[in-house]
């Protein structure tokens, strides 16, 4: 019994030595752990894209592109595809398909002309139970080469509290780590805002690699491209028309008749930026019609199906594989927080208007 | 006679296992922050986590129908009892952690891939409420086992360096040569 005790005084110092090796240890293991966790150190991490959600965010919706709309269809393949992937989904005549279209903004309640960026994101699950999903945007890039540049753009363009703008300095030296992003801002400001999400073309931005029965890889981006013609809205038009003009419209449009986009492969070329997102690759490039899809109705994301759906970009069948574009990779992580946050309320029953109940009346709305 | 070490079965899957799992562990920490890692992480998890779930099973068949050493009769009773109880609670832990990451996955509406092309079946429908609790759960008994893992080693270091008793020699499988005083036969 005595041996389960401190030892006999002569050993003390060895004893001493090896408890605080033992300590050691253990302390090394538990800091590894927390760093790991992102508990310490100063690493951005895939939560600190979801830090500026303020703690009144509704209950149960996405922190970002927040307001949609469910759709379903199908997808027709091609099989001009079929060549460079061997996912069946590019041999599949009628692959059932499952779709969000969303406005930009965070807010879910925002009106729709609070942004330009409109989005489609589609889940397509092939015969062999493989699933794609994505997530797209009227926008054929995006603004920095990394996804910490995402970060440091929005820190940059802050409103300084005493002048109610960005301060110059801050937006100069973000410019010059990023100098790509000043092609980005150009773009928001020139480009023409959709009238309806019919007509909007949407791109995938990040690319991918398609994988043939050889094992060859093939990089490319692709893009929804609208049988619709895209029609443009002025500022003057977007200030007069209603809160939710834009889902109005595709609700009417779909009343009459289906919707179709055609999925557009974009094929790089060796030396083309394939893991640089903020790069387009050249005009030139060949460009493959893989399938068309066909939307045929859609319905409210509070009665459930596409809203409890994560259409994660990283989740691609086989056939399929991730380049190694590093905003692609932040986005997996991104959106599993997001979706971890809004399902968490849903399942805890603290969402009201995001499953179809009645609003409460705090402020908080939960 | 009880031996004085776990039988060949009981060691190697153990230092597997305990390598499989402080792996798993990381890597669900790390799946949940980097930036550039979470698609191979969650790759490398998945899989990974499958095999500790068939390891554990041979694990804990071989377990029940061994013998296994007994703990030294100098121990106090308290300490026999608490550490029976917890290894008791780290198969719980073994079996718990991959079948919630699995009903965790199939509650959310995403696939199992062990790899591309071949995937688990879903164990549970899609459900909001499922994914919240089980997502949680997964998270609660991951920090929990890190820290009892922690717990464990100290607790191994300490018997082997510092109470110098055969607790750490009977999983690595050699018998004790010095200190006659642990005649392990006598202690009944």
């Amino acid at each position: 019994m005595k041996k389960y005790f401190f030892p006999a005084d002569s050993k003390k110092r060895k004893t001493g030595i090896r408890l605080a090796g033992i300590a050691l240890t253990a302390l090394l293991l538990v800091s590894a752990f927390a760093w790991s966790a992102g508990l310490i150190g100063q690493r951005n991490t895939t939560r600190t894209f979801l830090e500026n959600t303020p703690d009144s965010f509704p209950a149960g919706y996405r922190r970002a592109h927040g307001k949609g709309i469910c759709f379903e269809g199908t997808f027709h393949a091609s099989g001009n595809a079929v060549p460079l992937s061997i996912a069946q989904v590019f041999g599949q005549k009628d692959v059932p398909a499952v779709g969000r279209f969303s406005l930009g903004t965070g807010n879910p309640h925002a009106p729709d002309n609070s942004s330009r960026t409109v989005s489609m994101a589609l889940m397509l699950t092939s015969a062999d139970g493989e699933q794609w999903r994505m997530k797209l945007n009227n926008k054929p890039f995006f603004g920095t080469r990394d996804a910490v540049g995402f970060l440091k753009q929005i820190e940059a363009f802050k409103p300084d509290p005493t002048t109610g703008k960005p301060n110059p300095e801050k937006v100069a030296a973000f410019l010059k780590e990023y100098p790509e992003a000043k092609k980005s801002m150009e773009y928001d400001a020139k480009a023409p805002w959709t009238k309806s999400f019919a007509g909007s073309e949407y791109y995938v931005i990040n690319a991918f690699l398609l994988i043939d029965s050889n094992g060859k890889e093939h990089p490319v981006r692709w893009s929804m491209r609208p049988h619709a013609s895209f029609v443009s809205m002025s500022a003057e038009e977007r200030k007069k028309a209603g809160p939710n003009y834009l889902f109005d419209e595709l609700k009417k449009r779909l009343e009459k008749a289906p919707l179709y986009w055609d999925l557009v492969l974009t094929i790089a070329e060796p030396g083309d930026p394939v893991n640089d997102p903020s790069q387009q690759w050249p005009a030139n490039r060949k460009q493959i019609i893989a399938g068309t899809l066909e939307v045929n109705r859609v319905f409210d994301q509070a009665e459930g199906g596409c809203r409890d759906i994560n259409f994660d970009p990283t989740l691609v069948p086989k056939g399929i594989a991730l380049s190694d574009d590093p905003v692609l990779a932040a986005r997996a992580g991104i959106y599993s927080h997001s979706y971890n946050d809004r399902v968490r309320e849903i399942g805890y029953g603290k969402a009201t208007d995001a499953v179809g109940k009645p609003k409460k009346d705090n402020s908080q709305n939960k | 006679m009880p031996p004085s070490s776990f039988n060949i079965t009981a060691r190697i899957l153990h230092w597997l296992m305990a390598a499989m799992i402080l792996t798993m562990l990381f890597v669900g920490v790390g799946m949940m922050t980097s930036l550039t890692l979470r698609p191979w992480l969650l790759d490398l998890h998945i899989p990974l986590g499958v095999a500790v779930l068939l390891l554990v099973i041979v694990r804990l068949i071989n377990r029940l129908t061994r013998p296994v050493p007994k703990l030294p009769g100098e121990m106090p009773g308290w300490q026999k009892y608490m550490a029976t109880i917890l290894h008791w609670v780290f198969y719980a832990l073994m079996f718990a952690l991959p079948l919630s990451g699995w009903a965790q996955r199939s509650a959310g509406g995403f696939p199992v891939r062990l790899y591309p092309g071949f995937h688990l079946p879903a164990i549970l429908e899609q459900n909001p409420t499922s994914y919240a609790l089980l997502h949680d759960s997964h998270r609660i008994m991951a920090w929990a086992f890190f820290f009892m893992i922690v717990g464990h080693l100290s607790a191994a270091l300490i018997h082997g360096f510092i109470y110098r008793d055969n607790i750490l020699q009977s999983m690595i499988g050699q018998k004790k040569l010095t200190d006659k005083s642990e005649e392990i036969c006598s202690d009944q």
